[in-house]
């Protein structure tokens, strides 16, 4: 071939591509960023929602008392009075992270405030995980996929929604060290080297102290590796790339303080140490295949397996008896949850109860990654023409993701890397298609023009045609150099290691030379083109409507539109600063576990529950009191010292996630511990309803009480506009709380606990006795003779 | 008329003011200040114009919270005093005063000025030894946002005796008491009456407490200018009701305010006769004492009545079934009978804070003596009770007589003869019993406070704001019991402290040294977690002496551990040796051939 000839044009046209490549790269990175501040431009510079309240609370705490403290950090201010301590029971990536970034800023004298560092966290490192996903899918099919995939990367709304400016939470960071991970393992995997494998365990190590998902890397890749090696496809590579993110990454993995020794007894890890022992095992086998005539190889493996599976049996007895002997099968609620989706609904109520765990419906895998839904099978074809490691690993990322976000609409998050990965291999292969063979056409054209020799086109279609093709293939994609540069290296490591074993790589690249390239017309290139660009356009169009429209609202803000313009509802922020100026700074608050986080970073005050569901017993205590009668609820409260008591109610805006909505869960869950509440009695014919129809025992709980109390006085009928109907019980008195405060639009109510009754009245009688003894008194009113 | 002062004022006076400033406006915390260093700094030449002032809660939440606090000022006048009023004569120097954390932005707002509550509408904080942790010390920037006026003595009061609650506050949750705490002991007293007579005629009672100090003011129930408070301040600190039949209060009193009175804090006597009125029944019914329903029946008592009541319907009881409680009758024994003539009432046995102070005995019944018994009576037997009294929750007071003979000169003065016995006695115990009486119900006596709470760990003295698990710590309070005029030393062997959450895990009794301070140590319990100092001290007639402090407990920090464990000693030996041992065989594997 002409190697040669187009050495040097190729190379500055290399160095061309390598600049442009730098300026689309930092062209995503600036779009990745920006198109998630729409909700810094629409509301204000907020931390959003539920749990970046503590994130941040928990990074301003950092930035004031340094590392240590946060690492011994215990927080008397949440789960009164057991509290919490934080620095064990937090992964602590996102907080170091923001952390290190504003000591960072403030040491270069850029005065940022800790919670501006918090609003634009996400929005950073969604620009970073572009960049990794450019990395990752180079390495899986080249740069020209990696650019496509990063860029669609960038503006996918799944991510968006979990890192728009201000959601300050683990997943904003988590994700980038998820796809770091995996390019790393994939450079190793793809080079052979010590190096990256070390890098790998250092990245999986920051996405351990990221991110509970951490144990998707560490059952994804012993899978890969697994598959690598059942389909023959065993190297010292992949030893290199697994065996030592084993040993350091578990080791590194158990410096974590909430991981600890999970890293090493949890059945999640499980799966790690089993694909060890089986490399291993591979290895030696390997090994000793090498070193072994064929006919000795037989006898040996004949000797071997017999042993083999004899000591196998034993550790999987092992296993299974160490497994067995645990309660919950070594496994943690999250995680049965997901490999049998219906686990949470049947054991654990506090899992099932949140939204995010809920199994996601079709529509939303339209609105999370639109047309990538499409592109996704072309992707996974494409991987298949020639099927590499890196791109055997993409395709097995995608299919788990993809069953896991089946189970629970948050980890639709880790699909979408997976889509992206492979909607952009999609879309590369297929430009690559369409504009090799518009080339092609063209060129033909242009040669047919100018050596006016269109005879002895017809004989030189078959010759030459093949050479400008290849000359094409390489420009375009710029594949080749890649890939020669990869089969260099992987030479120099076979001839230092002695090793037999093949190059992947090696293999389809060769394949690929002799197969004869795809030529399509003309005419249906320049559509096709055209229609991709076009699908392109609407996905664009897309992300930013879901990212300015959908994804947004930092939920503590609320607006709505009707014919007479814009209502904003600020309620939380008004209750939370009502409560932070007018109660004692160690009054406890008693809410729904929801608020938690809210209550301790917006009104400082001491809350009984929070997001950190870790205590089932204390939540199901707070939903047993919500779920009683005012004087049962009275005296589970007064026991928890709480003050005040917080309900959200959405019955008169229309507000459909208050607690009303969410009561049956404080149902399930407090009866699941205390076995008086039953969920029966607080349906009526199996339907849950506070209307007329409703059952007693609903009307009487503390619930009912707090969100419905002077309703009726809004509307004089008691309509309440989530529900849809009137309510069922309008006129009623509290006795034993005292309502403080409702906000504007009556989002948050908080009622006081009143005080225990100063005298102890006797029995009263008093109507009676009142209307007997004034009459007959009435008559006379002598006094009695004092004297006498 | 508005001087400021910046840095560069009076330098001495810079040099010490600060103002705290919290990075994190909206994080709230509570720390002490010692008023000692106040005195110290400048109170000297300015404390004439030193403010400080905690706005009612409430008006903040209109503040704008957005305000920067660059904007933070404070006001701080450089102008030398005229007169050196001293905070020092108002507190003693040893006195704590509890500051909540107010926003930075407080004086940048412009509150408005409250000329009745604060000085200067601005919170200046000191700056004291104990510098929160997370604060940083700014230079003060000093405008006076409205000229300052000398305050009367009258306009300081409110807010020194809010100072003083914020200290109660501090060390007993309900905050109960209606007097001040120097002085538990009732001065002004509100006599209301049917007949002016009564005045004489029960006058060696009312005679034995303006001996003792009270101020008696008598009043005609109905009299129509009749109010218990004004201004929203009570104009008395105790009321005996001597109107049984009085059936609407004259004034803006009535039954709710009376009970107002008492849920105040404030103590009452209340004696009736068989002419009760619905009015004073209500008011015994609501404190815990029924009154028979039927309006015409008094307690009849055919085997311990009086003699001199022999011929009668034996209704002039004489009863010696006291309460046994020398808190609330005094050392000496009562020897002699009492008498009783009026109304029985009874008292719920679940009610605990009413107690029956004279008993009628099993023999007596609530009946009408000049009609015959066609129905059993309702009340019978030892369930009556003649005189009752009840603590309420806040340790008000409340005396309930059904007979109110029983204070009357007559039967002060009579002699007394038990039907059956044959002892005489010259003099009834009546006088005996309403003086002791009267004076448990005005807290001469059984009135216990609490102060100093103190705890440290051992071998320390400073109180920490946290402990860790397995600290040894020692507990202190201070007890003492007012006497009448002065408070002495409480002695008792069973005050317990708990170490609660929850549920107590620690319950020790207290050691005392005689002299009020009861003291213990122990160690926190293996738990962590939020856990509450507690003395819940009830005693029968003491008033209930609840305090609680908060205290968190931590875990170990992560270098309080032991760094080697003697039983692991095989295991590191094991890691180091197989460490060394494959570096080792490295060397020797890869460099020897």
């Amino acid at each position: 071939m002409a190697t040669s000839k187009v050495e040097g044009s190729s190379s500055l046209r290399h160095a061309f591509g390598g600049v442009l490549s730098v300026f689309i790269l930092f062209l995503i990175g600036v779009v990745a960023f920006s198109i998630r501040l729409f909700s810094v431009i629409k509301y204000e510079s907020v931390i959003h929602e539920f749990d970046p309240y503590f994130n941040y609370r928990v990074t301003q705490f950092l930035s004031k008392n340094g590392i240590y403290d946060f690492w011994n950090w215990f927080d008397d201010r949440t789960w009164y009075p057991l509290g919490r301590v934080i620095g064990g029971t937090v992964y602590p990536g996102l907080t170091l992270t923001a952390g290190t970034m504003w000591k960072l800023a403030n040491s270069l004298n850029i005065p940022l405030s800790v919670e501006t560092v918090c609003v634009f966290t996400a929005p950073i490192f969604s620009a970073f995980a572009a960049w990794a996903t450019y990395l990752l899918t180079k390495e899986v099919k080249g740069p020209g996929a990696g650019i496509t995939a990063a860029a669609i990367l960038a503006m996918v709304p799944s991510y968006i929604s979990r890192s728009v400016a201000g959601s300050y939470d683990n997943e904003a960071v988590a994700i980038f060290a998820l796809i770091f991970t995996f390019y790393l393992y994939i450079k190793t995997l793809n080079t052979g080297s010590l190096f990256y494998a070390t890098l790998n365990s250092l990245a999986y190590f920051y996405m351990v102290c990221s991110w509970g998902g951490y144990t998707f890397i560490i059952n994804l890749i012993p899978m890969h590796v697994l598959l690598c090696i059942v389909t023959g496809r065993y190297s010292s590579r992949l030893y290199i790339a697994y065996a030592p993110l084993v040993v350091l990454g578990t080791l590194l993995a158990a410096l974590v303080p909430v991981v600890g020794f999970n890293a090493v007894m949890t059945s999640e890890h499980f799966g790690s140490f089993l694909v060890f022992i089986i490399i291993h095992v591979v290895a030696l086998v390997y090994y000793i295949k090498g070193i072994l005539t064929p006919r000795l190889f037989k006898v040996a493996t004949t000797l071997v397996l017999t042993v083999g599976i004899a000591v196998c049996a034993v550790v999987v007895a092992i296993l299974v008896a160490l497994v067995a002997s645990s309660p919950t099968k070594g496994w943690s609620g999250r995680s049965l949850s997901l490999l049998d989706p219906t686990y949470a609904s049947k054991y654990i109520p506090i899992i099932a109860s949140v939204s995010e765990h809920q199994p996601p419906t079709w529509p939303s895998y339209f609105m999370d990654i639109n047309v990538l839904a499409f592109l996704v099978p072309a992707g996974i074809v494409a991987c298949f023409l020639p099927l590499s490691d890196a791109s055997s690993f993409a395709v097995l990322y995608l299919v788990t993701s993809v069953y896991f976000s089946g189970v629970m609409v948050r980890l639709m998050l880790v699909l979408a890397p997976a889509a992206c990965i492979m909607s952009g291999i999609a879309l590369s292969e297929a430009f690559g298609v369409l504009t090799r063979s518009m080339k092609f056409h063209i060129t033909k054209y242009f040669e047919c023009s100018h050596t006016e020799a269109p005879a002895k086109l017809g004989e030189s279609t078959s010759t030459e045609s093949s050479a400008p093709l290849e000359n094409m293939t390489k420009s375009d994609t710029t594949e080749k150099p890649e890939v020669a540069r990869k089969e260099k290296v992987a030479r120099r490591k076979q001839k230092k290691e002695k090793e037999l074993t093949e190059n992947a790589h090696v293999k389809p690249v060769s394949a690929k030379k002799e197969r004869r390239p795809l030529v399509l017309p003309l005419e249906a290139s320049i559509v096709s083109v055209f229609l991709l660009i076009v699908l392109g356009g609407l996905y664009v169009l897309h992300c930013v409507w879901a990212a300015a429209e959908a994804y947004s609202a930092p939920s503590i803000v609320l607006t709505s539109h009707s014919h007479d313009g814009l209502h904003v509802f600020d309620d939380f922020r008004e209750a939370y600063a009502w409560l932070r100026h007018n109660t004692e700074v160690d009054d406890k608050v008693a809410s729904w576990w929801d608020y938690g986080y809210q209550t301790t970073a917006m009104a400082n005050r001491t809350v009984i529950v929070d997001n950190n569901t870790w205590n089932n017993t204390h939540i199901a205590t707070v939903g047993t009191a919500m779920s009683s009668p005012e004087k049962a609820a009275w005296e589970i409260f007064n026991s928890l010292d709480v003050k005040y008591v917080l309900v959200v109610f959405g019955g008169l805006v229309g507000y459909p996630s208050d607690d009303i909505n969410k009561f049956l869960w404080m149902v399930r869950i407090g009866g699941g511990v205390f076995p008086h509440i039953k969920e029966a009695d607080y349906l009526k014919d199996g339907q849950y309803r506070v209307d007329a129809q409703a059952t007693h025992t609903m009307l009487n709980c503390l619930m009912y009480k707090l969100s419905y109390y002077r309703f009726v006085e809004t509307d004089g009928k008691g309509f309440d506009r989530v529900r849809r109907y009137e309510i069922g019980k309008k006129h009623f008195k509290l006795t034993h709380f005292e309502e403080v405060f409702t906000t504007h639009h009556w989002m948050v109510r908080i009622y006081k606990l009143k005080p225990q009754k100063n005298r102890i009245r006797g029995k009263s009688r008093k109507s009676k006795l009142g209307s007997k003894s004034t009459s007959s008194k009435s008559g006379g009113m002598t006094h009695k003779n004092p004297w006498n | 008329m508005v001087p400021s002062c910046h840095p560069s004022g009076p330098s001495h006076l810079v040099h010490n003011f600060s103002v705290f400033t919290c990075n994190a406006c909206d994080l709230s915390f509570k720390y002490l200040f010692r008023l000692d260093l106040l005195t110290d700094l400048v109170v000297a030449k300015h404390a004439r114009r030193l403010a400080i002032s905690i706005p009612p809660r409430g008006r903040l939440s209109t503040l704008n919270d957005d305000a920067p606090p660059s904007h933070l000022t404070t006001t701080l006048p450089h102008r030398p005093a005229v007169h050196p009023l001293t905070f020092a004569d108002r507190f003693s120097s040893r006195s704590k005063i509890v500051f909540h954390y107010l926003r930075c932005n407080l004086i940048y707002t412009k509150v408005p000025f409250n000329a009745q509550t604060t000085l200067v509408s601005a919170l200046v904080f000191l700056f004291g030894s104990q510098t929160p942790p997370h604060t940083k010390i700014a230079p003060v920037e000093i405008q006076i946002l409205k000229p300052y006026r000398a305050p009367s003595m009258a306009k300081q009061r409110p807010s020194l005796l809010l100072l003083l609650s914020l200290i109660s506050l501090l060390l007993s949750p309900p905050p109960a008491f209606s007097f001040s705490d120097e002085s538990p002991t009732a001065r002004r007293i509100l006599v209301l009456v049917d007949d002016l007579a009564l005045r004489s005629s029960h006058s060696i009672f009312f005679d034995s407490l303006v001996s003792r100090g009270y101020q008696l003011e008598f009043k005609l129930a109905d009299d129509p200018s009749l109010s218990l408070q004004r201004y929203g301040q009570f104009l008395y600190d105790g009321l005996v009701l001597f109107a049984p039949s009085v059936s609407r209060f004259g004034g803006s009193l009535d039954q709710s305010k009376v009970l107002e009175f008492v849920d105040a804090g404030h103590d009452l006597i209340l004696a009736v006769d068989s002419n009760a009125s619905d009015l004073v029944r209500g008011i015994a019914t609501d404190s815990g004492a029924d009154f028979d329903e039927d309006p015409e029946a008094v307690v009849i008592d055919h085997l311990s009545y009086a003699v001199s009541d022999a011929d009668g319907d034996h209704t002039l009881i004489a009863s010696d079934n006291l309460i046994k409680s020398n808190v609330i009758l005094g050392d000496k024994a009562i020897e002699a009978p009492i008498l009783f003539r009026g109304i029985g009432h009874s008292v719920n046995p679940a009610n605990t804070l009413v107690l029956k102070a004279l008993t009628a005995s099993p023999s007596a019944y609530s009946a009408n003596p000049k009609t015959k018994l066609s129905s059993p009576p309702s009340l019978t037997g030892s369930s009556i009770s003649l005189v009752s009294v009840m603590q309420a929750r806040n340790n008000a007071r409340v005396l309930i007589s059904g007979s109110l003979e029983l204070f009357s000169n007559r039967f002060l003065r009579s002699s007394v003869q038990k039907a059956g016995s044959k002892t005489i006695y010259d003099k009834s115990g009546n006088e005996q019993f309403v003086t002791e009486a009267a004076k448990w119900v005005f807290h001469e006596r059984g009135h216990l406070k609490a102060v100093n709470v103190k705890h440290n760990k051992v071998g320390e003295t400073t109180e920490p704001g946290i402990y860790r698990i397995n600290d040894d710590l020692e507990y202190s309070v201070e007890i003492y019991e007012w006497s009448g005029k002065r408070w002495e030393p409480y002695v008792a062997d069973d005050v317990q402290v708990q170490f609660f959450m929850m549920s107590p895990y620690v319950l020790k009794t207290m050691s005392t040294n005689k002299k009020g301070l009861y003291s213990t140590s122990f160690k926190v319990p293996d738990v962590y977690g939020v856990f509450q100092f507690k003395v819940e001290y009830e005693r029968l007639g003491y008033t209930s002496l609840s305090l609680a402090k908060q205290i968190p407990v931590r875990p170990f920090r992560h270098n309080e551990y032991e760094r080697f464990i003697p039983a692991a000693f095989p295991y590191y030996a094991a890691s180091f040796s197989t460490m060394g041992a494959f570096f080792i065989f490295s060397i020797v594997y890869l460099y020897h051939k």
